[in-house]
């Protein structure tokens, strides 16, 4: 048993200090490598030690796979945990890190490159009995107006290197689609080191549902049910909730038996999250992609399954065997989660960074608040805006979004300007209460 | 074909010689960077992967030169980490290091390499004066920003 005993913090904000309290109830001892902006951040300062890995620029710390390595072999560290976002998806920090004696807590390397490919993530999804959107690549030579009118219109035209949002574009006819797989072609390039485009059906009215799935090292592969995150703005998720709201059982029963199937068809392990795409007009969902990492909003699948999903990451990263069953995971009510961002909303969502004067989070036994900001804490401006996640948990999802509203409202915040009063709009919002919104809600409802 | 330790002992010494500002070498298995330290480095290029630059990124982004230069600190500086790794004195095990206590540098002398994933960074003085303390311990980690040495200016 290769078990872990110093963990290296590759993150920061509220993630690095989500994974530095779970270490110390583990027993496992912390070093975060803070860019120079955070050195005197939260999670830095509760780590047992704390090293200046860069400058402040993510380009030159924490997006630097070498400087992280380095760093956690220098401060006698045995595993690296990348949180999400920067280096958590990178197949060469998970080599890198493997090829020093290191365990990367993440799945393998050729995982997290085969799921950062999307177009090999769709093809290994349809082999695996997954349900995809009819969509193919489009190679340079290739007749796009043939392809378009084959999917039919409106059709999205993805970069295969994007994901999470990134390098989409919508055509509506066929002189608008030849206009942009070229721009696209040429932009995904640029962003993704990758030219490969292709087009995949549009769906109008659609909600995102994501089963979170746990594998470990021995083969066993589970679900922990599934999330709604369909309230957002411009692909990023503001508001997260488990379970999804009005699913069927045959449609849930469905999403959560094909993601086993697929984390078990590509060899997955560790934590997860399979994302589909649930056409409202029709029923029908799809595949959309696989993420290699905790997700931002794990804590509402936490919060209704009783489970700490980080010490598993770490629990399964050192070769333990995940100790329960599918049976053994059961659900207890609802739980929904809001992202507190530092952005002034009524000037298109510009990030507002800076000092915060007042800071003061209401406390409340359904209230889960996940955050590394404090009075007098700074927001620095080249990271995130994420300020906190407010976790509502109550044995209802009318409860639940009680407990965030009057969190929202009881929230002491002087300093920056922050989305808070959209949260509070939207929790109170009676499609929002109807449950089932869909992806473009929420843009909408802005205008 | 690696470079010998002897082959990093010549290009060091071409590299006094000339006025070259900065000079890369990279072969399998091996790179060499070396940075003048009265130049402004804009990060440790070598390792650097090909990853483009975010906009947020754009101001503020060189690493400050190795020494803290302030006319108001007085006669004592200090020779700062340019990046995070391991501290090296000397260029092999067994060989002189670089620098001690009490021996005169020139801004270009070179007083220590930092490795970083098997890339050797060589750090400059880049202050004219005699070094007074070694704060970093030989094949340490050291840290962005760390103090390496102190100097008292000439």
């Amino acid at each position: 048993m290769k078990r872990i005993k110093r963990v290296f913090v590759a993150n920061r904000g509220e993630i690095a200090l989500r994974i530095v309290n779970a270490c110390r109830e583990l027993g496992v001892e912390t070093v975060v490598g803070a860019s120079k902006a955070d050195r005197n951040g939260l999670a830095a300062r509760e780590a047992d030690r704390a090293v200046t890995i860069g400058p402040a620029p993510a380009s030159e710390s924490y997006l630097r796979d070498d400087l992280v390595v380095q760093a956690a072999l220098g401060t006698g560290c045995d595993a690296i945990h990348p949180g999400y976002g920067f280096l958590s998806e990178s197949p060469k920090l998970a080599a890198r890190a493997a090829e020093n004696g290191l365990i990367f807590i993440g799945p393998p390397p050729e995982v997290i490159e085969l799921s950062g490919d999307k177009l090999r993530a769709r093809d290994e999804a349809a082999r695996a009995g997954v349900p995809v959107l009819p969509g193919k690549e489009i190679a340079r030579d290739d007749d796009v107006r043939q392809a378009g009118d084959e999917i039919g219109y409106p059709v999205l035209v993805k970069a295969a290197g994007g994901g999470g949002g990134r390098g989409i574009k919508l055509a509506r006819d066929p002189d608008e689609l030849g206009n942009l797989v070229s721009l696209a072609r040429s932009e995904a390039g640029a962003a993704f080191g990758d030219e490969r485009v292709y087009l995949e059906r549009f769906v109008a009215s659609a909600r995102h549902v994501e089963v979170q799935i746990a594998a470990d090292e021995h083969g066993a592969v589970v679900h922990l049910g599934e999330r709604d995150c369909s309230v957002q703005r411009r692909y990023q998720k503001v508001i997260e909730e488990a379970p999804a709201p009005d699913l069927d059982a045959a449609t849930r029963n469905a999403l959560t038996a094909e993601a086993v199937a697929f984390a078990n068809a590509i060899g997955y392990r560790n934590l997860g999250t399979v994302e589909f795409i649930l056409d409202v007009d029709t029923g029908e969902h799809y595949f959309l992609e696989i993420n290699c990492r905790i997700q931002v909003e794990h804590p509402v699948t936490e919060a209704i399954t009783g489970r700490d999903l980080v010490k598993l990451q770490i629990h399964i990263a050192g070769g333990e065997p995940l100790g329960f069953a599918q049976s053994d995971v059961v659900f207890d009510g609802h739980a929904i989660e809001c992202r507190l961002n530092a952005e002034d909303v009524a000037r298109g969502f510009m990030p507002s960074p800076g000092r915060l004067s007042l800071f003061a989070v209401p406390e409340n036994l359904h209230l889960r608040v996940d955050t590394h900001l404090y009075p007098g804490a700074s927001i620095p401006p080249y990271y995130d805006s994420l300020m906190a996640k407010l976790i509502g948990h109550a044995e209802g999802r009318d409860a639940a979004i009680d407990v965030l509203q009057e969190a929202l409202e009881d929230l002491d915040v002087e300093g920056v300007e922050t989305n808070r009063m959209l949260l509070i709009s939207v929790l109170g919002h009676d499609d929002f209460h109807r449950g089932a919104v869909t992806t473009d809600w929420l843009e909408r409802a802005i205008v | 074909m690696p470079l010998s330790d002897d082959d990093v002992r010549e290009i060091l010494r071409i590299i006094d010689e000339s006025d070259l500002g900065e000079l890369r070498i990279q072969t399998d298995g091996f790179a060499l960077h070396v940075v003048r330290g009265d130049r402004k480095i804009d990060g440790p290029a070598p390792a650097r992967s090909p990853r483009s630059r975010q906009p947020e990124e754009a101001p503020a982004t060189a690493p400050p030169p190795a020494h803290k230069a302030d006319p108001a600190d007085g006669p004592l500086t200090t020779i700062e980490a340019p990046m995070l790794g391991t501290f090296y004195r000397a260029e092999a095990p067994g060989k002189p290091p670089f620098v001690d206590v009490g021996q005169r540098v020139q801004p270009d002398t070179i007083v220590c390499i930092i490795e970083v994933m098997k890339m050797m960074n060589s750090v400059t003085a880049g202050v004219s004066g005699t070094i007074l303390q070694i704060f970093a311990a030989n094949a340490e980690l050291v840290e962005y920003g760390q103090p390496l040495f102190e100097v008292e200016r000439a």
